[in-house]
């Protein structure tokens, strides 16, 4: 966190057992600079790795049962 | 464009005939209490469309109707003695939460969507669904998609901080963004055009069967009723976290029928705008809402279940009638001329 607290210009924040949202001020382009045209505020990108419009989130995550926290995973034990 | 009129549809029995007589005339009069006793409220022709009319005073102005009978006491008193059968018959369907799906909203929804009670229609429509099944399927949605957001709406000024956010920022997207072009009632629309279907505002209620008119009562019912916040705000979420999916196999329906982009638009649309809605809808607006307002939890569950039972119920009725070889509507469509 910058420490003059200001608010960051995008956020992307994990969903349960779901898509990554990204909310600001943001582009979303591949390698070559090619930009990913969205038309709205806030996009849900795949997180379940199955879309079948990836970047973009589907919904696919609840045809497979992707589960994954919202927070950090611990390291697994061993 | 101009606002909504709708003209009053035909009566179907002496709920609807007293109500549209009485309509006729000036507000507040020649209007009594029924006693609607229904074995089956959500299948009964007569109950629900006079259900339908009496909430449609608060979207839409109708023909010859004076728009004071919106608030008259007469009226809400007829809709009263309406809701209380309606809303027992949903109840009966749908069971109360249990106490351990309070802990997390969020989780209890998923669970919840993951055992829809339904027959799997957009799987039907998908791969063997003839081209005046799909007409009839667009009419049956019809009711609600021209009004798409508009009930939910009504649990704005009724929630605080971070569920209201989370609900207009879930509306802003419906409402197209500020673009009255992408508006999803608008695209809806597009796609009734693109199908050779009249997109005006109830233009087909006349056709509509009770399941259909049902499941639009549901949401309006939630919507009117502030002490309903609860289920209203669990109708919202269980529609977008039920949404991504079928809309993808509606628009591929409609591909394998012949049709373009200009008919898809309204379900590849929803495709990706139902992904971002449903996780918004189940963990900032109902997951939030049950942490600020944990005596409606239960509630949010509850419009979950019931916007399933309810909408499964629909399902059952079309697919029944196309396994018999009938139309799903009271009437058929009129064939489109080639």
């Amino acid at each position: 966190m910058p420490a003059d607290q200001s608010p960051p210009a995008a956020t992307i924040t994990p969903y349960p057992d779901g898509p990554y949202l990204v909310r600001g001020d943001f582009v979303v382009q591949d390698q070559d600079g090619n930009e990913l045209r969205t038309e709205r505020r806030t996009i849900a990108l795949c997180r379940c790795g199955k879309s079948r419009m990836r970047p973009l989130c589907d919904g696919t995550h609840k045809l497979i049962g992707f589960k994954a926290p919202s927070a950090q995973e611990p390291w697994p034990a061993d | 464009m101009a606002g909504r009129l709708i003209d009053l549809p035909a009566p179907r029995g002496p709920l609807t005939e007293a109500l549209f007589e009485a309509l006729a005339g000036p507000p507040g009069s020649g209007l009594m209490v029924p006693d609607p006793a229904s074995p089956d409220p959500l299948g009964d022709e007569d109950l629900q469309l006079a259900l339908y009319v009496a909430y449609e005073l608060h979207y839409t102005a109708i023909r010859n109707v004076d728009e004071r009978w919106e608030w008259s006491p007469a009226l809400l008193a007829f809709r009263e003695a309406l809701e209380r059968p309606f809303e027992a018959a949903v109840a009966e369907l749908a069971p109360p939460a249990e106490a351990a799906e309070l802990d997390s909203v969020g989780d209890a929804l998923q669970r919840i969507v993951a055992e829809d009670p339904g027959p799997s229609l957009s799987r039907y429509m998908e791969v063997q669904a003839s081209r005046e099944q799909m007409l009839e399927q667009v009419v049956h949605r019809s009711a609600y998609q021209l009004k798409e957001a508009d009930p939910h709406s009504w649990a704005i000024p009724r929630l605080t901080a971070g569920p209201k956010a989370a609900l207009l920022e879930v509306q802003f997207d419906e409402y197209g963004g500020g673009n009255a072009e992408r508006m999803h009632s608008t695209l809806f629309a597009e796609t009734m055009a693109g199908l050779g279907l009249d997109p005006t505002y109830g233009h087909y209620v006349d056709r509509l069967p009770a399941p259909t008119l049902a499941a639009v009562n549901l949401v309006t019912y939630f919507g009117l009723h502030r002490r309903r916040r609860g289920a209203l705000v669990g109708h919202l979420a269980a529609f977008e976290m039920t949404s991504s999916i079928p809309n993808r196999r509606y628009g591929n329906a409609l591909r394998r029928l012949g049709f373009g982009p200009e008919v898809t638009h309204f379900y590849d649309e929803h495709v990706e705008a139902d992904a971002v809605h449903e996780s918004i809808a189940a963990w900032d607006l109902a997951g939030g809402l049950a942490a600020a307002e944990p005596e409606v939890a239960a509630d949010i569950l509850f419009g979950a279940r019931a916007l399933l039972q309810v909408e499964a119920r629909w399902a059952r009725h079309l697919m029944d009638a196309w396994e018999a070889g009938e139309t799903s509507l009271l009437s058929p469509l009129v064939p489109v001329p080639a």
